[in-house]
């Protein structure tokens, strides 16, 4: 049990009267990367939102690094190292790339080396020479190493990373694979949503499918790419 | 003119400039991280200037120094900044989530209570500052005279820029703003505390106020009307800068300072009306001020739930509506004449109030001048029995014509905005209607008005007045709530609940709004006529801010989500006010605090409690 950085137990949450998850159940083990896979509006995102408190859960537990969570007001999650890179990235484009950063600036837990500014400059080389550049007048890719440079500032143990890969281009997709398994050996666990099965298989260990609000389906990334049957129930447009 | 008059002229017109930027940019900084539109923010400039003219004349007889001047002028706004925390912790925090129209509502709420407020402790004479020392005397500038002290606010309000600047862009606070401005929820979701943000951004934006009206104390004297006066201009500088833009603000307040200083040469009478046409210029060509951006969308609505179900009136409502009517026409056998007076009012009140509803219940129109057109639809009616010599008759007639075509002309800008940005709008026009009523005082008598706005002698007893007023305004309800049912009131609710959609299925939103806008302003100026007999004169309050907020109050208590709310809303607020105001002093701090109250706690009024009574039957 001790191993699990996540763990989130009959969730629901929903929109108004529309009611989006219906109990939803997934864990995440501490440093692994595990992809929550499910066609457009399955509850992918909706998930993420809900784990990380911007839309109240309206039934469920979610347990982070040992304290329970639900209910919490985002900031509190955040600060207890639960990091959040949204689907539509949601960069402040009025504030430079390294006051993006400062915003998402948190203090390190646990003894680990703090992320910097610096660090991150090794790790998206692409950032270092834009550093006094408004985020505005940044590419889509640019801006999606902004969003995770910016959450990787927080300091977090784990990470939700809203799908990474949508509308960037072949290359940068292929970047944004390596900078999620560099934070994997940064010892950081990642829960993605994701559509692409080639991107999840690239970088993930575990694959979670959900579909209508519930999860269906939860093992490793090869059996899932072995097993032509789940996919064509569940993922498959 | 010569060289020196005209940079004299533009140094004073800066000077302006700056103690307007001061105030403007406290307004700005809060709307930008909070979304709220603060009417408070008046007021915490008239504290500033009262709290002011109190420290720091007690400061001078210590020792009267320039130093202890400035550090009473600092005190005054640090203890503005300690007010505005307490509105935040005790009010803001629960306005966040809940439509704009509310929290214009609630922080009108707060104005009135600190005007009573201000009043208790204060007095209501006004109260001269002292001078500040070392700053005195004139300086020789090109063969004129000029003040000092206007030489050293000229340089304080670039300075206050500055700082903000470097708050802004060099602390951590400054980018914690910034980044709120763009996306709070995003901020709150990288572990910072929106609650400590928002709390500390109410601080600084309540203390920059104060710092406003403290820096005044030399030039104005403390007044308990300095409130709305200030606010109002710093809309108009918010709206023109961009809303949430500081540097904005700044240049736009310098335009304004500079637009009031050669205006008053041209144009003495009408300075103020300059001002709303340069904002309603800019908000025709940049819809989101001089730089402004549009706002992100936030996910917010604007408006409170409107009107949503239409029923056809059951056999409840129709014997209600049938008692309701009957008691009306009954109160001149039974009732005396002050109840006559009463009633009649009701009846005036209900169809402005209706009228109103009709934007803002049915067209999602958040109209935050509409004693504009009642006022105009009064004045009409009164200037042209008293100055043009017809008798009460056409006047009647002229009345609602004026409401529709000021309406007209207003609206045509109006309908190419929305929300916020809508709202203030509304609200500028409404102070051009009132400066030009206030101001052009050959004609409409300026703030005494005009008396002797008696009907013809037919109906010259309040009784048979009584029934004139009855006839016109209950069929103008039931005509006005025939178009809620029509095609016509359906397509205002479509394009209320979705513009684009409604312009996708081939609607011409504006046309249809502008319509609305028209119509309610021509009922809104019949009401404003029947007013004017009834009261037998006509003075600029009937077009002032304080009346628009009355109705707005009248539609909340009613319920905006039903069609006959604001009707019930009107009745009940006009008989509480009628019987409570003559009995207790701080009527405006009971008004306000049940506007407060209303918002949070019955948002749905009297009218959604009766839908829910008989939702629940």
């Amino acid at each position: 049990m001790d191993d699990l950085v996540l763990d989130v137990t009959g969730l629901k949450a929903g929109y108004g009267p529309a009611e989006i998850l219906f109990g939803v159940d997934l864990t995440l083990r501490r440093g692994e990367v595990a992809a929550l896979m499910g066609r457009n509006g399955a509850g992918k995102s909706t998930t993420m939102k809900a784990i990380m408190g911007m839309l109240p859960p309206r039934a469920g537990r979610i347990r982070f690094a040992g304290a329970d969570i639900t209910g919490w007001a985002p900031y509190r999650i955040a600060r207890a190292g639960l990091g959040y890179v949204p689907e539509d990235r949601r960069i402040f484009t009025d504030l430079t790339v390294a006051e993006n950063l400062e915003v998402g600036r948190r203090p390190a837990r646990g003894g680990r080396a703090p992320w910097t500014p610096e660090r991150l400059w090794s790790f998206f080389p692409n950032l270092a020479e834009m550093r006094g550049r408004r985020a505005s007048a940044m590419s889509g890719g640019e801006q999606q190493m902004l969003t995770i440079a910016r959450t990787l500032m927080g300091n977090p143990d784990a990470v939700l990373l809203d799908e990474p890969s949508e509308g960037l281009a072949p290359v940068i997709v292929e970047q944004m694979a390596e900078a999620v398994l560099r934070m994997k050996e940064e010892g950081i666990a990642v829960l993605l949503s994701e559509q692409s099965l080639d991107f999840a298989a690239a970088v993930a260990d575990r694959a979670i499918v959900i579909e209508r609000g519930e999860i269906r389906w939860n093992g490793t990334m090869e059996a899932l790419e072995n097993d032509e049957q789940v996919r064509a129930t569940w993922l498959t447009v | 003119m010569d060289i020196g008059f005209i940079v004299v002229q533009s140094l004073s017109g800066l000077a302006s400039a700056s103690a307007l930027f001061i105030i403007a940019s406290g307004l700005t900084l809060v709307f930008g991280v909070t979304r709220i539109v603060n009417f408070a923010h008046g007021s915490f400039y008239m504290l500033g200037a009262y709290i002011a003219v109190t420290v720091v004349p007690w400061l001078l007889e210590i020792d009267r120094s320039p130093t202890l001047f400035f550090v009473g002028v600092l005190i005054s706004a640090i203890a503005v900044g300690v007010l505005g925390v307490l509105m935040e912790l005790l009010l803001l925090r629960r306005l966040y989530k809940v439509p704009e129209l509310f929290q214009l509502l609630a922080t009108f709420g707060v104005v009135l209570m600190v005007q009573d407020a201000v009043l208790k402790i204060w007095g209501p004479v006004d109260i001269p500052g002292p001078r500040a020392p070392g700053l005195r005397h004139g300086v020789e500038i090109l063969g004129q005279r000029f003040p000092a002290y206007e030489l050293f606010l000229i340089v304080i309000g670039p300075a206050v820029l500055g700082l903000l600047w470097l708050l802004m862009h060099r602390t951590r606070f400054g980018i914690l703003i910034r980044a709120a401005t763009r996306d709070r929820e995003m901020v709150g979701a990288l572990g910072v505390n929106q609650a400590m943000l928002f709390t500390g951004t109410l601080f600084l934006g309540a203390a920059l106020a104060g710092l406003g009206g403290a820096l005044q104390i030399p030039r104005v004297s403390a007044s308990s009307q300095m409130d709305l006066s200030i606010i109002t201009e710093a809309f108009v500088v918010t709206v023109i800068g961009g809303m949430g833009s500081v540097p904005g603000a700044f240049l736009a307040a310098v335009l304004i300072g500079q637009l009031q200083a050669f205006g008053v040469l041209v144009f003495p009478k009408i300075t103020l009306v300059l001002v709303f046409l340069l904002m309603a210029v800019v908000l025709v060509v940049k819809p989101w001020g001089l730089l402004g951006r549009p706002e992100a969308a936030a996910g917010r609505a604007a408006l409170p739930e409107g009107i949503l179900s239409i029923r056809a009136f059951g056999v409840p409502e129709r014997i209600i509506a049938g008692l309701a009517i009957a008691a009306m026409l009954a109160v001149p056998v039974f009732g005396d004449t002050y109840m006559v007076k009463v009633a009649t009012e009701v009846l005036i009140f209900a169809l402005a109030a209706f009228s109103l509803n009709f934007l803002v219940g049915n067209g999602g129109i958040v109209s935050f001048g509409h004693a504009a057109y009642f006022g105009l639809g009064a004045y009409a009616a009164g200037l042209l029995v008293t100055k043009g010599g017809l008798p009460m008759e056409p006047a009647l007639v002229a009345a609602p014509i004026a409401g529709a075509a000021f309406a007209a002309l207003f609206g045509f800008f109006v309908v190419r905005l929305s929300g916020i940005y809508l709202a203030m709008l509304t609200l500028a026009f409404a102070q051009i209607a009132y400066a030009v009523c206030f101001q052009w005082v050959e004609v409409t008598g300026g703030d005494n008005g005009v008396v002797g706005v008696w009907p013809s002698a037919w109906a010259s007893s309040r009784h048979v007045y009584h029934y004139v007023v009855a006839i016109c305004a209950i069929l103008a309800i039931i005509a006005l709530r025939r178009v809620v049912y029509a095609p016509f009131g359906a397509t205002l609710r479509a394009a209320r609940d979705s513009e684009q959609r409604a312009d996708a299925i081939g609607i011409d939103v504006r046309t249809h709004r502008w319509l609305a806008f028209t119509l309610a302003g021509g009922a809104a100026g019949l009401a404003g006529g029947l007013y004017a007999f009834s009261k037998g004169s006509i003075d600029p309050t009937l077009l002032a801010i304080p009346l628009s907020v009355d109705f707005l109050a009248m539609i909340l208590l009613g319920g905006i989500q039903t069609v006959m709310g604001a009707v019930a809303g009107a009745a009940a607020f006009h008989t509480i006010k009628d019987i409570f105001m003559p009995l207790t002093d701080f009527w405006r701090f009971l008004l306000g605090a049940s506007i407060i109250a209303l918002v949070l706690i019955f948002p749905r009024g009297l009218g959604g409690a009766f839908a829910a009574l008989r939702g629940r039957a």
